[in-house]
């Protein structure tokens, strides 16, 4: 139709004379394809593991030897007891551990049903649930190996249990990176929406031309955003609390206290946005891919970092988000205190320093 | 004193010279018009003597502050206005009112003597919400946000462009008044008819000063003879005119014409022999003192 | 009167958003080739009478036809036989010129010959021939408007409404705007623009000047200003308008 063609090709050269849409047009999807390729591993490699070995006997030591030497596990710590496997899991230094039960050989070897137990934690269900698979195949090969009889039953009986989580609460799933969600949705993309609306219509100059300063200015905006989204955590974990019964093994004041920090974080990072933009579509567009989306696939929220390439788990660290959700997992389902979680403390803080510098940069040059 | 001092203030964004080498001396309680077309540069003169904007090269000084070092004492005592519309819209009248005094530190009784004259007629609709005003009211609130905190000078940024020509007349009426209050009053617009409601203007065009002066003074500074011709179709002389080798030029003036003759040596009576000749009959053929917008147009042609 | 020679005729036509009369019954007629000035301050309705003029809005009531066709029922036909040209210029800025020129006339139903040939026409008129590529964010503002004029009427309508068109610019590019405006009302399309210059409204045959929905005065500049007792249309919108753009 002779009518539609003027408008095909008007939208053409609308397109491809702009640069921001061709970035989504093109790159985002290249962006998302490569990230969900990625990011969306049904491997795992270089788990770290300790063997909690109660039998050290021939076959024991077998079996643990093959288990460290595939190329999935680490050996990560020598542990002797069971309060040490559980200190371990809470310093973050072991995600799975195996637990072989005293008199393996004899039982093994006469063919007697032996339990081998799997201690993976709970905040990777993903992870867990793959981790016992390869255990699976591992033991299934060992036991092929060493009896000799492919058609033997297999004596060793693997069993799954979860640390830390151990009814599987939904809730401990998708409560950290709801939060981040909602915070850096509230948070950044509207109080950057904000700031570029007075830029827009021009009263942000007229506020300029006054007694108030840059900062008066944008932190007197923020502080609003930051009550609510104050008011916001209460009532996403209060909710979390009470009506879906989630614990929370850890400090409540150290939990208020990581989220606030990362509400400034992203509060800063807002207020950086609208530093770098004039209209109010392009701090919407630039908050959602440049914040929004990573924190979705990025922050360890839905796909775990560990199993992600190298390349990109380099660059999930740059997200807030990743910290934010890994302290906040820390104090929430293992329990931990400050000196768990002082390096994501610290970066946090530092991010929020650096994005707020960049943005006093911006703001002050005339 | 409370003075704004232009000098060779050059002002370039990449490739456009948005101005060039203004200078300009405006006194202590004088309202002063900068009248000039869009893209003449107006905005950018404004923007650089708020502290908005560093210019490439030149001085200026606003009180005798010097707008680049001494930037924070200047935003404390000027009232700058870019427009008609940079207020809040989803806040009423009384609150965007309230917001300005309050960002100066002051409150609306200690300013109320400076804004009374104005308020009152916006009063009664204190609590509408800014946005739901007519573009009038709108003007009256703006003046007053940028009065309630005594500033010494004033800057508003082509305040009554697109706004109906009653307003636009009261809105003067308005400053005027100011006057009396000693404020000085830098106001710019594109509309030649209001430059005659100034005590001096300063006519701009593509980043340059066409000439400063009182309006009288712009107009007794036009060299030529000028005719105002009454025709029945305006059109019809016009296009008569532009063919005529004794013309300088011919411009549209309402319903009449306004013609300059060839090194000024063209008679009324030749002008009307000449129309008379190509069947073109007027009601008159009078010689007239040039408007503002006649030396405008004259200025601009010179330059060309 | 002939309706060959009306360009647009109305009748108490009336527009209401719920409780509120936008436009109350105005009567109007415009003759062909005739320049047609629509004063008004800003919501007293011009806007809206001016979209049903142009087949853009639905009247409430009353009747009418505008180049011949009726604004009720054929405003299709209405759209295809005018050009509007808007205050900001309704050009696209990141298209070159001749892009907008291509644009705007194919929309029209122009074909590529008609195009090319009215194109290069147009560039010639407007002495714009060596910037057919330039895109128009780069031209200054006076140009834009007599492009946007130009590609207005490059189909050759009945009708060209104008909506405010010289805001701004300068007095010289105001008059040689002007100029197009007279040119094209002798070749016997009718203009009918809005303004906020008062002496762009001296230049027109015939205007209306509209209060609050209403039509309080209509007819040649010369006649209204003895009927009104006003020395210009300055003074004669003082008269009219005053008291209702304080609302």
């Amino acid at each position: 139709m002779n009518k539609l063609k003027p408008f095909i090709i008007k939208e053409f050269y609308h397109i491809f004379r702009d640069k921001k849409t061709l970035l989504i047009i093109f790159i985002l999807p290249i962006v998302l394809v490569t990230l969900f390729g990625f990011a969306i591993r049904s491997e795992i490699k270089d788990s770290k593991i300790a063997i909690l070995d109660k039998s050290l006997d021939e076959m024991s030591i077998a079996l643990s030897n093959k288990i460290i030497a595939s190329r999935y596990f680490v050996n990560s710590a020598d542990v002797e007891t069971d309060s040490q496997l559980e200190e371990k899991f809470k310093n973050g230094d072991i995600d799975v551990a195996i637990v072989i039960p005293p008199d393996f050989s004899k039982n093994f070897l006469k063919l007697n049903t032996t339990n081998v137990q799997i201690l993976a934690d709970a905040s990777n269900l993903n992870t867990a649930t793959i981790t016992k698979q390869y255990l699976s195949s591992i033991i299934g090969s060992f036991t092929v190996e060493k009896l000799s009889n492919p058609n033997i039953k297999e004596p060793i009986n693997l069993s799954l249990r979860l640390v830390y989580n151990p009814e599987l609460k939904d809730v401990y799933m998708f409560v950290p990176g709801l939060l981040a969600l909602i915070l850096m949705l509230v948070s950044a993309i509207m109080s950057s929406v904000s700031l570029t609306k007075e830029k827009e219509t021009g009263t942000f100059n007229v506020l300029k031309v006054s007694p108030l300063r840059s900062y008066h200015i944008i932190i007197g905006k923020l502080i609003p955003y930051l009550i609510l989204s104050i008011i916001n955590v209460i009532v996403i974990i209060g909710m979390s609390v009470v009506i879906f019964n989630m614990p929370i093994n850890g400090s409540y004041v150290l939990l208020f206290v990581v989220c606030i920090l990362f509400l400034i974080t992203a509060l800063s990072i807002g207020v950086f946005v609208s530093s770098i933009t004039e209209t109010q579509q392009s701090a919407l567009l630039l908050s959602i891919v440049a914040l929004f989306l990573p924190t979705i696939l990025l922050s360890g929220f839905i796909y775990p970092i560990e199993n992600m390439p190298l390349i990109l788990q380099g660059i999930c660290q740059i997200f807030p988000a990743k910290w934010f959700i890994e302290a906040l997992k820390t104090v929430m389902i293992v329990g931990g205190g400050i000196e768990f979680i002082w390096l994501q403390l610290l970066v946090l803080a530092s991010m929020t320093v650096f994005f707020i510098g960049l943005s006093v940069k911006k703001y002050n040059k005339i | 004193m409370n003075s704004i001092k232009i000098n060779n203030i050059s002002k370039s964004f990449g490739e456009v010279k948005a101005l060039e080498n203004i200078s300009l001396e405006i006194n202590e309680g004088e309202l002063f018009g900068l009248i000039g077309p869009d893209g003449a540069g107006k905005t950018t003169l404004f923007k650089s003597l708020v502290t908005l904007l560093k210019a490439d090269s030149g001085t200026s000084t606003v009180c005798e502050l010097d707008t680049v070092t001494d930037r924070k004492k200047i935003r404390n005592i000027v009232g700058y206005m870019p427009g008609t519309f940079s207020l809040y819209s989803d806040l009423s009248v009384y609150e965007n009112l309230k917001f300005f005094a309050d960002i100066f530190g002051t409150t609306i009784e200690k300013g109320y003597d400076l804004i009374r004259d104005i308020w009152v007629q916006i009063e009664p609709f204190k609590n509408r919400l800014a946005g739901k005003l007519s573009g009038g009211m709108k003007q009256k609130l703006a003046l007053c946000c940028t009065l309630v905190h005594q500033p010494k000078v004033l800057f508003l940024d082509e305040p009554t462009t697109g706004v109906d020509p009653v307003s636009r007349k009261e809105f003067w009426q308005m400053l005027r008044k100011l006057k009396e209050k000693k404020i000085t009053i830098f106001v710019s617009t594109p509309y030649m008819d209001e430059a005659v409601l100034c005590d001096r203007v300063a006519l701009i065009q593509d980043g340059r000063i066409l000439s400063t002066d009182t309006p009288e003074g712009v107009i007794n500074s036009f060299s030529r003879d000028l005719y105002e011709i009454k025709p029945q179709r305006v059109y019809d002389v016009l296009k008569t005119l532009y063919s005529w080798d004794k013309s300088y030029s011919s411009n549209a003036f309402g319903n009449s014409v306004h013609f300059i003759g060839k090194d000024d040596n063209v008679s009324v009576e030749e002008i009307l022999s000449f129309l008379k000749m190509n069947g073109i009959s007027v009601e008159y053929v009078k010689q007239i003192k040039p408007s503002i917008e006649d030396c405008f147009i004259e200025f601009m042609s010179d330059r060309r | 009167m002939n309706e060959l020679e009306t360009s647009v005729h109305i009748k108490d036509l009336s527009k209401k958003f719920g409780d509120f009369t936008a436009v109350d019954k105005i009567s109007l007629d415009v003759k062909k080739g005739e320049i047609f000035g629509f004063l008004g301050a800003n919501g007293a309705g011009k806007t809206t009478a001016m979209r049903m003029l142009c087949g853009l809005s639905h009247c409430t009531s009353g009747e009418g036809t505008v180049a011949g066709f009726d604004i009720n029922t054929q405003q299709e036909k209405i759209k295809r036989n005018i050009g509007y040209m808007s205050q900001k210029f309704s050009l696209y800025e990141d298209l070159t010129v001749f892009e907008n020129i291509r644009f705007y006339a194919s929309v029209y139903g122009l074909s590529s010959k008609k195009i090319k040939e009215r194109g290069d026409m147009l560039l010639v008129r407007l002495g714009m021939s060596e910037h057919k590529n330039t895109f128009v964010k780069s031209l200054p503002l006076g140009w834009k408007q007599k492009l946007a004029f130009s590609i207005a009427v490059v189909h050759n309508p009945k009708i060209v409404f104008l909506d405010e068109p010289t805001g701004g610019v300068d007095p010289v590019t105001r008059r040689s705007f002007w100029n197009l405006i007279y040119e094209a009302a002798e070749n016997g399309t009718t203009v009918f623009v809005t303004t906020h210059y008062m002496d762009e409204a001296e230049y027109c045959d015939r205007i209306s000047l509209m209060v609050n929905g209403r039509i309080m005065a209509l007819g040649a500049p010369d006649k209204l200003k003895k009927e009104f007792n006003v020395e210009n249309m300055d003074g004669l919108f003082y008269l009219l308008a005053r008291d209702t753009s304080t609302l």
